[in-house]
């Protein structure tokens, strides 16, 4: 008899081969855990090559969801189940499984071809070696053979069919809704009805084969999630940027135009804002990086809203044209999902090493805007703001995510579009100034003397003609200009156009519940959701921790200087070698403790909590 | 002719606007070339080919016909890239190289717009070689101005792709050992669809190649042999004297037998299908070679390219080689939007809807 039990969070890690279809699977299980109400965060994790060798541990490919009845901040630190469907993933994904963990593996797999492929000599499943997890070997691909039969598929699509079949039996160990994921197949392969029945064959019997077995004597139940009222969606970070770039496009009135050149992690804003041409959304693939940037620059200077997606290579490509972007003072919105580097890097693994890129990376003085989103949603704000401050302020500015932010998901309160203040791209149309003659002339470098942002006239303008470019401008006229003073001006001006902006930024607030914290952990980027995870259990050893996180990289909120100097200690995490707390020390002189870790893989929210802890506890002082 | 009058319109001047205009508005008033000339002072050397080139387009434009404010010159890096300042029309003057992929940007952006790309061999040949090609490819609707003097004139005299082996310059001493692009075969290798080369001095010839450019719809690619009086002077000279011009220039007149040296020498096609010149006397008129700049097959115009060396200015077809119709890249892309659309704006209710998803469920309050 099986028994129900209740949890209250549970990290399931689904590894294979790289064709063995785990990112569908793991896609499925979350999408199916976030329409059930759960809290959900997850981490694909996948080789850069399509298809490795099969059944090589470079071939391994997972996805690890994480779903819980309470709100919750990361994918997980280690699984709680693995699912392995060949030798080669149980060995790539086992030191991640804590002892007592579930292994579900796919016997049929584990031939001796198999496991000597990865240097097993004997079959860990049945040697005793897993002896502290609670195994269970099943045949996986045999039980999905003979439960597709009738649809007369060879014997590789058969076997095809054994992911959905592993989801079938996950769904039902863990009380998940199916009817999403049978809807699902029966659109995905509409066109293929023998597969389309074959899959959603295999997963209603690996359903009700955990019903029927007794190999599990538990069966668990994760309640929904309390969440404010309000409509849901599952989100990655990837489709949350394009939204927000087209919501910011909307509310500036201007027509969106995204030139791309495809690069891992990025590629997927490309490919999600190439379907919204109902929407007026252009997308221009170019023929590389420079020509992606270039073409969106160029549609900015025709009046659209020019947008460039990347990651650190093509960012790096890219420079001279942002910088083109910073002379010319034109909107450019410039997108870098970064990953781990330097040159090719690890393309699929994430890491933070782009920040002093895109703070520097260009010659000359050349200061642009820099956002960071903290969460898969959260790119969704970002946008939307990168989009409002290239408008106003007629300048490129960058955007900063990463690939755990743009493959991970989690669920999103859709948020209500008419809410959000529209964006005034003030296009100029009449003469600003009078030329030596006396005559009405237009000024395109006349700023605001607010802002300091300069008009934006457009072609097809009557009487607005102009010539912008590279070479320095003179103020004003934007006439060529090699004049001393009028460089050492409009360098300074430059600068102190992005400097202002942080007069109209919100100062930047603290989390310190008890009021009397003594380490200050200070974030950008994806690392919130590992902090904060990290912070709270943190706190819940009795010590106290405050924590704050920065989505203005540059400029800086005004009072960041302050808060730094509120704390004894500032503890900087980062997935880089301490580029955000060489800033901050540049800047503000204060001594922060850089944190660093660069695995390719989000900062281990266990490992991060244990060294807050110690941070705490060599305080002079602290008796913890 | 490329040009489809039946779908042209015209101003109240009269003015025909053709098919790479179309979409440009049309001036009300008639213009003329002051009102296409800057107020900045024009700083080439004295004698620079580019002084010709500017006056011939600052002619040009005005019987185009369209509004000056529809007009958008981009440019790249380098001495020919100054271009847009001396233009009272929008413009930009950006970095080395990119000026096909910006323009591409503007004219994808906007149908209403005539977009002019003024480069040089070694903006468009050398550091920008990748986007000229693609954007030929594309057969994007702009019309680009290539300057080829053969050298680096604002980097002080280097050669350039277009220089010939074993020239001597600062950066080879001992003479380069590059080999040399023809660029009419790499326009032609990159499927452009108008391919044209003309003379800085030779006015009227100019004018009439750039006023078929500019009516082409796609991409027109537009090489001038452009004197550099400082450092490669009489580069072309060969093709101005007026004691070798005769023997050294094939005039290209669509329809009409290609003839050169006062109808002395010819172009022939061999039987095996390759283009020679040969004594009009020895084979006849009527077996030279009739020029078609519409053949659909670009090996013709590619032969042609070829009568000249790489490298060398000796019997330069001079001339519109080729000219004809296939999709253009903008107009596609528009085409795609606009079908998607159904040619309304979005509203923000739609926004709404493809941000919300199909798989959206509702916390209740």
């Amino acid at each position: 008899m099986t028994t129900v039990q209740p949890l209250d969070r549970v990290v399931i890690r689904f590894a294979g081969d790289s064709g063995d279809g785990m990112q569908l699977t793991g896609d499925r299980f979350t999408a199916d855990s976030a329409l059930f109400g759960n809290d959900i965060s997850t981490l694909p994790n996948f080789p850069a090559e399509i298809r490795a060798p099969q059944g090589t541990l470079p071939g391994v490919s997972s996805f690890q969801v994480h779903f819980a009845n309470y709100d919750i901040m990361t994918p997980g630190d280690r699984p709680d189940v693995l699912v392995a469907m060949n030798p080669a993933a149980l060995k790539a994904n086992i030191a991640d499984l804590p002892r007592g963990g579930v292994i579900i593996a796919d016997t049929a797999e584990f031939t001796k071809r198999n496991l000597s492929k990865v240097g097993y000599e004997t079959d860990p499943l049945t040697d005793d070696s897993l002896a502290d997890y609670q195994v269970h070997g099943l045949d996986l691909t045999g039980m999905t053979v003979a439960a597709v039969k009738e649809f007369g598929l060879n014997r590789k699509d058969s076997s095809r069919a054994k992911n959905m079949f592993a989801l079938g039996l996950l769904s039902w160990m863990y009380h998940r809704p199916v009817e999403h994921t049978i809807g699902f197949l029966g659109e995905k392969f509409a066109k293929k009805p023998e597969i389309r029945d074959a899959n959603i064959t295999a997963f209603k019997t690996g359903y009700a084969f955990g019903e029927t077995t007794e190999a599990f004597a538990v069966r668990y139940e994760v309640a929904p999630a309390p969440m404010p009222p309000g409509d849901y969606r599952q989100i990655s970070g990837n489709v949350a940027l394009a939204y927000g770039l087209m919501t910011g496009a909307q509310k500036a009135g201007l027509p969106l135009f995204l030139g791309a050149y495809p690069i891992t992690p990025a590629s997927d804003v490309l490919h999600e804002l190439s379907k919204h041409k109902k929407l007026g959304v252009t997308t221009f693939q170019a023929e590389d990086e420079i020509a992606a940037v270039g073409a969106a620059l160029g549609a900015s200077f025709a009046g659209h809203l020019g947008v460039t997606t990347s990651s650190g290579p093509g960012i790096a490509l890219k420079a001279e044209t942002i910088g083109l972007g910073v002379m010319t003072e034109l909107p450019l919105v410039v997108c870098d999902i970064q990953r781990a580097g330097p040159s090719t890097g690890m393309p699929t693994k994430t890491e933070q090493s782009d920040l002093l890129q895109v703070m520097f990376g260009r010659n000359g003085e050349a200061p642009v805007p820099v956002l960071a989103a903290q969460s898969p949603s959260d790119c969704f704000d970002t946008a939307v703001e990168a989009v409002r401050i290239a408008v106003t302020q007629r300048t490129p500015v960058f955007v900063l995510t990463d690939g755990y932010l743009a493959n991970g998901a989690e669920p999103w309160k859709v948020p209500d579009i008419s809410s959000i203040d529209p964006i005034d791209p003030a296009f100029a149309t009449e003469p600003n100034g009078t030329d030596a003659k006396g005559e009405p002339t237009y000024l395109p470098y006349l700023r605001d003397p607010e802002t300091l942002a300069r008009p934006w006239a457009i072609p097809g303008t009557p009487g607005l003609e102009h010539r912008i470019g590279g070479i320095e401008k003179a103020e004003g006229t934007g006439n060529v200009s090699y004049d001393p003073a009028n460089h050492d001006y409009m360098v300074r001006m430059r600068q102190e156009k992005v400097d202002r902006l942080a007069d109209r930024l919100p100062e930047l607030g603290v989390d310190d519940p008890d009021g009397d914290a003594r380490v200050l952990v200070l974030g950008w980027g994806s690392t919130y959701g590992p902090i904060t995870a990290a912070v709270r259990r943190v706190r819940n050893t009795g010590r106290s921790i405050a924590q704050t996180h920065l989505r203005h990289l540059n400029p800086f909120p005004r009072n960041l200087g302050e808060v730094l100097r509120s704390y004894e200690v500032v503890v900087v995490p980062e997935m880089n070698l301490g580029q955000l707390a060489m800033l901050l020390r540049a800047k503000y002189l204060v001594d922060v403790h850089s944190y660093t870790r660069v695995r390719g893989l989000p900062i281990s929210l266990s490992e991060l909590a244990v060294d807050l802890q110690t941070e705490i506890d060599n305080l002079p002082g602290e008796e913890n | 002719m490329s040009t489809d009058v039946s779908t042209s319109s015209t101003n109240v001047a009269g003015v025909v606007r053709p098919q790479g205009l179309l979409g440009v508005p049309l001036a009300v008033e008639p213009l003329n070339r002051k009102d296409f000339t800057s107020d900045q002072e024009v700083r080439w050397c004295p004698g620079c080919g580019d002084y010709a080139i500017l006056a011939a387009f600052l002619g040009f434009m005005p019987e185009l016909g369209i509004k000056r404010e529809n007009t958008v010159i981009v440019s790249g890096i380098g001495c020919a890239a100054r271009f847009p300042y001396y233009v009272d029309t929008y413009g930009m003057h950006s970095i080395h190289g990119r000026a096909p992929a910006i323009a591409t940007g503007v004219a994808t952006a906007r149908e209403d717009l005539a977009v002019f790309v003024v480069t040089g061999d070694g903006d468009s040949l050398s550091i920008g070689g990748n986007h000229l090609i693609h954007a030929l490819r594309r057969n994007v609707n702009i019309t680009i101005l290539l300057f080829n003097n053969r050298i680096y004139g604002l980097t002080k005299g280097q050669y350039s792709p277009t220089s010939e082996a074993g020239k001597v310059t600062k950066s080879t001493p001992l003479g380069s050992v590059d080999a040399p692009f023809n660029p009419l075969s790499l326009a032609l290798g990159a499927e452009a669809s108008f391919v044209a080369r003309t003379i800085d001095s030779d006015r009227k010839h100019l004018t009439e190649v750039l006023t078929q450019a500019a009516a082409h719809r796609g991409a027109s690619f537009v090489e001038i042999y452009q004197n550099c009086p400082i450092f490669n002077d009489g580069a072309f000279d060969e093709l101005k004297d007026v004691e070798t011009a005769d023997a050294s220039v094939i005039r290209l007149v669509h329809g009409e037998p290609i003839t050169f040296a006062g109808g002395r020498l010819g172009v022939h096609r061999t039987a095996n299908g390759e283009l020679e010149v040969v004594e009009v006397a020895e084979v006849g008129t009527e077996a030279l070679v009739v020029h078609d700049a519409h053949a659909e097959d670009p090996a013709y115009a590619f032969a042609l390219s070829r009568l000249s060396a790489s490298g060398a200015v000796t019997r330069s077809p001079i001339g519109v080689l080729r000219d004809v119709q296939r999709p253009v890249y903008d107009d596609q892309v528009r085409d795609q939007v606009a079908t998607a659309s159904g040619g309304r704006t979005a509203t923000e209710q739609d926004l709404q809807q493809v941000i919300l998803g199909r798989d959206a469920w509702t916390v209740a309050g």
